[in-house]
This record gives C-alpha cells, structure tokens and sequence, in this order.
C-alpha cells in the first residue's frame, strides 16, 4: 500500500493533541486503529503519494511502497524535512545508486508571516471595484 | 426507476446535532484560490466591519492541487512582458475562444501575487550578477535584490519560473492562516450542498455539509460566497490499475465539487467540453516543463524522429490556421499520432540533454543541475522520482517515456472548463456588455464567486494566477455584500430534509447490511467506490477516455448518457460505512453531476476543436464558421433538464 507505517515505530502520536498523520493527509486516508493504537492508510488505491504523512511524523514511522502495479520492488525515497530545508535520500533497487539532494523550502521562520505588516490597510471600500490588491497596484497597459 | 426511493427517517441512524454558522462572506475550499481570497477579503473586510469564514475538507497546510508542493510558478508576467502577449498566448494554447477581459485583468494582477509569496518567504531562483541561476535561499543570503525591487528570477519558459517549491502551500496556507485567523478556519468540513434565498433562487445565501471527523453537520449562512474546490479528477478510468489509480496527475481528491454544486442552483457554465490531457512521464506523471524548457531536451518515437516534425504538414493541411504555434493539445496530438500508427513509444531524452549541457558547464554547475532535475520530480511528483529509482534509470544515462494520460477537467493549468462569471468592469477591454453583470468573477447565480479552476473560458493561470483570482474575486464579494447590505435572506430548503438527504447512505447501509453475509456485496445499494468504477468506465469508454483514443460520436455520447442517466438514479441508492465513505459518497455524486456537463457539452459542439483532447469521429474539423463560440449550459434541478446557449467569441486583444 502506497504509504505504510511501521509497526514498531508508530506510537499512535500518544504524546501529541491528534495524531499527526491523520490531521495532514489531504484525502482523509490516515487512521488511527482504536485497539491497536497504530495509524494505517485506509485506501492505499486513493493515494496521491504525496509524502505529507511520511514529512510530518514525529517517529519517522512512515514510508511508502510504491504503487505495486507500476514499480518493482526494492528502492526507496525518503525526506527529512526541517524548517528551512529538505533533505531527501534516494536508493536505488541496485541497492548501490544513492543520491542525497537537500533544498531549501522557506527564507522565513515557521509562522511569522504577517500579510498587514508594512502594508496599508485600505479605507476607501469604493476602491473594491477597482484594479489592485492591498499589497500592491495593477499593472496597468 | 427500478428501485424504490430511499429516505432517511433517522430509524437506522443518529440524527447528528447540527452547528450554525453566521458570517458575511464564505469561502468554500482551501487550495491556492482560496487562499489568495482569505488573504485579501481580510484586509478589506477590517474597515468594512465584515466577517469571512473558511470551510476546507482537508487540512488547510496541505490541501488543494499544491499539497505536495511545486517546482516551478507557471504564471509570472514579468517587467519584460506585455499582459497582451500573455493574452495571446493563452488564447493561441486554448485553440481560440477564451474570454479575453478575464485573463488581461488576471495578467495585471498576478505579479503583484508573486511578490507577495517571495515577501512571505517562498525561495525563487534567481540571477545573480553573473547571470549564474541561484537557488530561493542563496539569492536572499547573497542579498540579490527582491522581484518586486527588480531582481531577475529563473525563467524555464516565457511565463514560468523555478522555484524550490517544497512548502509552497504551508507558506500560502500560513499566510491566509494569520490573516483571517484560525477560529475562522472550518478544517475537515465537506460542503454538499448550496442555500438558496427562498424569496430569490437564483441568490446563494448558505452552504450545507458534514465533519467528516464527527457526527456533526454544518449550516453555513452568508451574504456572499467564493467556491474554489479545484477541478475533477477520477471521473474518466485512468491509466493506471489498483493502487496506481492515486497517481493521478491532477489530486485524486479533486471531486468536481466546484461546478456540481453551484450547477444544482443553477449557475451557468461554459466550455464543459474542454478538458486537459496532460503529457507527462509515463506512471509516475512527473512534469515535462522543465525538461522541454530548461534542461532543452527532446522528444522523439521509437525510431529517433521529432513527432512534430514528422506530421507537420499533416497538421497544417488538417487544422490551418492552428498549427503554426501549436496549442498544447494539438502537441499531444502529433504524440498520439505516433502511438496510434505504432511508432511509440514516446521517449524524453533526458540523458542527451544532460550530455549537451555537460559540454558547457562546469562539474561543479553539473552536479548542480543534476540535483536541479531531481527536484523538479521530488518538489510535486515524488512517485516520479522513486520510478526512476525502482527501475534504475539515470536521467543522465537514459531516456524516460512520456504519454498522454486520463482526461482531467480544469480552468487553472491548459484547460477552460468551468463557471460563466462576470468580468472585472463594464466594457473591459471593449468587452460585449453581457460579459459584465457587476460585480468581478461572480457567477450567474447572484452572490455566488468562483476563482482558479472554477472560472472557465480562461485557464493559463497555474498557482499564482489560481492564488490572484482567488484575491480578485474576495473583492468582488466583499463590493457586492456591501451593496446588498440590508437583504434579509432565508434558506428556500428545508434543513431537515437536507440532512436527511445527506446522511441517507448510513441509513441505507445500517437498514440492509445484514441481508447478505458480505457488506461489499448486497443488491440494495452500491458502495462509493462501485459509484466510482462505474462512472470511470463508461466515461472512458463512451465520452473518448484513453482506451477509446479519446475519440467518440454521436452515438457513443447518447448510450453514454443513458448509462450515466441510470447511474446518477444508483447514486440515491448510495451507502456508507462510516464519515469517511459519506465523504467519497458525495464526491462521487459531485463527480458524476461534473462528468455529465462534460458528455452533454461534447454532444452539444459538433466539432472537434481540441485535437490531441478529444475528437468527435462525426465531426473532425475545427468549424470556426459555426462553432467559434462560447458554449453555455444550465441545469435545472428540479425538472434535472439542461438547456444550452451560444455566445458568440470576440477578440479584444489584436
């Protein structure tokens, strides 16, 4: 199934308000097994793969194996994402081919973005039926 | 109907408690549009003493068609660009008819949206004084100077630039977040159904839907509402079997929610019969953008030829006046081309451009550029990358195949189906006066705003146009609510009988389950996923899906509607098991109300005017006599007749 969860590693997010997994996945696949207290993907047919799940859990109990009518067996891809950057490690099914790329993905602190600062809250609510965002003018040609 | 109606009488179920929320403006959905509506609506909605309210059925970080991130923003005009070129262009790539006052004005507001993302903190590549590309971080630490101060970004194409788009949607999602603030953010709440004022039906006054984490509805009451759910996915079969049906291009969770809803209450629509089939690398649906247009590589048959140059001719003599700068279905159409007469299959030369680049640069800018390509995958098609890594295959070292995928519907990427809305202002451009009724990119129905894929007849607006749209239309909301301050409006329909409409799949799976010994199999109803199946196969195969080459007729169309007529009867025999089947459920339903627009609009033109998306086999000429011209439809619910109209197309761009 597309994502999986280790068994092992997965602590049903017990120390956390939700369990993470579930509160992220864009199409509502996360469970959390009541009994079990271990979180599995319901419908691995409806996964995007998008790696939400894998990207946010605490335990790094997540991966994925891929779609089993489209790829053989055997490689991995996997993100470790922090809050500034992205490090992914790739493994071939040769098991010898491995690439280790790490990018960027924000040039600011995690939850300080303001959209009012430095910007003019408008009052003229006529303007509404004009050209122009808050933040800046239309181009105008 | 051979079977007898079903209703919920709450004997099988629990009636769940049901939570009112008043507010001025409503925005349903949670991707890019949506977002860029809360960001602006929050700003004029301060002075103006207005409340906003946002109800996503995912969460608000990650959802919507940029979830997983981006690698590039595929519409940024630029100093160096003219909005009348990018008019042209859109024009030109969507064969003809588009309206022209919704993508000039979407032209002038775009960039200012791109400054924006990049003030917030998403990375862009950029130039640096040498004219070497330099990733988002490394651009702010040399100190290059911002877009919006005129530091120069990384074109891949005229209109794009790369990103590291990785947090894109956190960064968007955080934005609109801190802006209209959380306590208005109704997360995993998925809308079902629009309110109309029963003193007017054609005035949206609400929304109806359920949490999809309790037993709980939602009645949301407002004076204005912007619906922005993205476009529809999984209503044709695709490609792919079991588990590989996620890997869709478009996101799975794309329902088609944006047209069926507002089509229920009677808003028009137009161009339904445009679809995009996009050409990417096979299965694992990575983009081919950066590849034909930074890296420069090729594509070619299995015999080393360029389809384009192969069938060149052809395609000048079959569609004049089309072919010199082709749109991009007719690219796909010179591809399927060479599938059909066998010479596929299609293959990427990625290992021949990285060759050719290897003899002007440096190892290090080599290694640079490897890890460029990478992320053009892992930025917003992992699955891509990984089928490189499960079947051992170097970019470097050997080429990809590419193929045209499943049909998608869509007014973001290079597709226009979608809402007939108003234009910015009375006469825009020299705009017809019935192209305007008001108030900017509001639909036929009054108070009711669409933006990114629900805006049709324009489409070329990818991320950031999706986002500017978004900001355009909360403006248009906020300007009509303040004119229509003193409308008392009332729910025409009943709340109760809503709720029991919507609830009705647990009834009927808690009234029947026992009757057979296994849940999946009972003669009584039909699980979400059989809905699905059903709806994807006779799409596919009766409304030109991949396995009929995309091709279809007269008659194919109407035996596909009678299978579609007695589907959209099964889907009042709907069950669920639990919130989540009730969710799939009502997507579903919105899928197949979404595909039906789609199939009649294909019957109705009797042409094919996209080549390489569809063809009519009936009528397989472009007919720019009869059928340059907006197509436009209106469901009535009541009577469930549609009725079509033309417009005719006109040129405000020369």
């Amino acid at each position: 199934m597309p994502s999986f969860v280790i068994t092992e590693k997965c602590d049903g997010c017990k120390a956390l308000d939700k369990t993470a997994c579930q509160y992220i996945c864009p199409n509502d696949l996360m469970v959390l097994d009541p009994v079990k207290k271990k979180a599995y993907n319901q419908e691995p047919d409806q996964c995007w793969e998008c790696f939400n799940c894998v990207k946010i859990c605490p335990q790094q109990a997540i991966e994925v194996r891929h779609y089993a009518d489209i790829m053989p067996l055997g490689s991995s891809t996997f993100p470790l994402r922090g809050t500034d950057n992205i490090m992914w490690t790739i493994k071939f099914r040769d098991q010898k081919t491995v690439k280790r790329f790490k990018f960027p993905i924000r040039t600011t602190p995690e939850g300080s973005i303001d959209v009012f600062k430095g910007k003019t809250i408008p009052s003229n609510l006529a303007d509404l039926k004009k050209p122009g965002f808050f933040t800046g003018p239309a181009r105008t040609e | 109907m051979a079977l007898e109606r079903e209703f919920c009488k709450w004997s099988f179920c629990q009636k769940p408690p049901v939570e009112t929320v008043e507010t001025d403006l409503l925005i349903v959905g949670g991707g890019m549009a949506a977002c860029g509506a809360a960001v602006e609506a929050a700003a004029w909605a301060k002075p103006a003493g207005l409340k906003i309210k946002l109800v996503d059925k995912a969460a608000l970080d990650r959802s919507g068609a940029v979830a997983m991130g981006l690698s590039a923003i595929n519409t940024f005009i630029g100093p160096e660009n003219k909005v009348d070129d990018y008019v042209r262009y859109v024009r030109q790539d969507l064969m003809g008819i588009v309206r022209e006052d919704l993508i000039h004005s979407l032209g002038c507001h775009v960039d200012q949206t791109v400054y924006d993302f990049q003030e917030w903190g998403l990375p862009i590549w950029q130039k640096d004084k040498e004219g070497h590309t330099v990733d988002g971080q490394v651009a702010r630490d040399e100190g290059l100077p911002m877009l919006k101060d005129g530091g120069q970004c990384c074109r891949s194409g005229r209109w794009q630039c790369m990103i590291n788009g990785e947090s894109y949607k956190v960064i968007v999602a955080e934005a609109a977040k801190n802006a209209i603030g959380m306590d208005n953010i109704y997360e995993r709440v998925f809308i079902v159904k629009l309110l109309t004022d029963k003193n007017n039906p054609n005035r949206v006054c609400g929304a109806i839907g359920f949490s999809v984490r309790e037993q709980k509805a939602f009645v949301f009451k407002c004076k204005a509402m912007i619906i922005a759910c993205g476009g529809v996915v999984n209503v044709f079969r695709p490609r792919s079997v079991q588990e590989g049906q996620g890997r869709a291009w478009y996101p799975v969770w794309n329902a088609g929610s944006t047209y069926a809803m507002p089509a229920e209450i009677g808003a028009k629509m137009v161009l339904m019969e445009n679809r995009f089939v996009p050409t990417r690398f096979k299965d694992g649906y990575g983009p081919v953008g950066a590849w034909f247009l930074f890296f420069k590589a090729q594509a070619t048959n299995a015999y080393n030829e360029d389809a384009m140059t192969r069938n060149k001719a052809q395609l000048q003599a079959d569609y004049p006046g089309y072919a010199d700068a082709p749109g991009t279905c007719l690219r796909n159409h010179v591809q399927m081309i060479e599938i059909k007469e066998g010479r596929g299959p299609i293959l990427m030369h990625t290992d021949k451009a990285m060759a050719d680049l290897a003899k002007v640069l440096s190892k290090k800018e080599l290694k640079h550029l490897e890890a460029e390509a990478w992320e053009d995958f892992l930025d917003m098609s992992i699955s891509a990358a990984s089928l490189w890594a499960s079947l051992n295959i170097e970019p470097d070292k050997k080429p990809s195949e590419i193929m045209p995928s499943e049909p998608y519907l869509l007014a973001s990427h290079a597709g226009c189906a979608g809402l007939w809305v108003s234009g910015p202002s009375k006469g825009y451009l020299g705009a017809p006066d019935d192209w305007f009724w008001g108030y900017d990119r509001m639909t036929t129905v009054e108070g009711l705003f669409t933006a990114g894929d629900g805006v049709g007849a324009s489409g070329h607006k990818f991320s950031s146009g999706s986002h500017a749209e978004g900001r355009m239309a909360a403006k248009g909301a906020l300007a009509f609510i303040l004119d229509h301050k003193d409308d008392k409006l009332e729910p025409g329909q009943n709340i109760d009988e809503l709720l029991a409409e919507i609830y009705l799949p647990f009834e009927i799976y808690e009234k029947y389950k026992d009757y057979t010994t296994a849940p999946e199999i009972n003669p009584n109803y039909l699980l979400p996923r059989q809905v699905q199946a059903r709806l994807q196969k006779l799409m596919d195969e009766y409304c030109a899906g991949c396995s009929a080459n995309y091709t279809t007729n007269k008659v194919m169309l109407e035996i596909g509607l009678d299978r579609l007529t007695l589907l959209k009867e099964d889907a009042q025999r709907m069950a669920a098991r639990d919130l989540h089947e009730l969710m799939r459920a009502w997507e579903n339903y919105h899928r197949i109300l979404a595909g039906e627009a789609h199939l009649r609009h294909i019957l109705f033109r009797e042409e094919s005017r996209y080549p390489g998306y569809y063809y009519r086999s009936d009528f397989l000429k472009i007919d720019d006599e009869k059928w340059k011209v907006f197509t436009i439809s209106q469901y009535d619910k009541s009577k469930n007749e549609w009725k079509f109209e033309t417009k005719p197309y006109v040129q405000l761009v020369k």
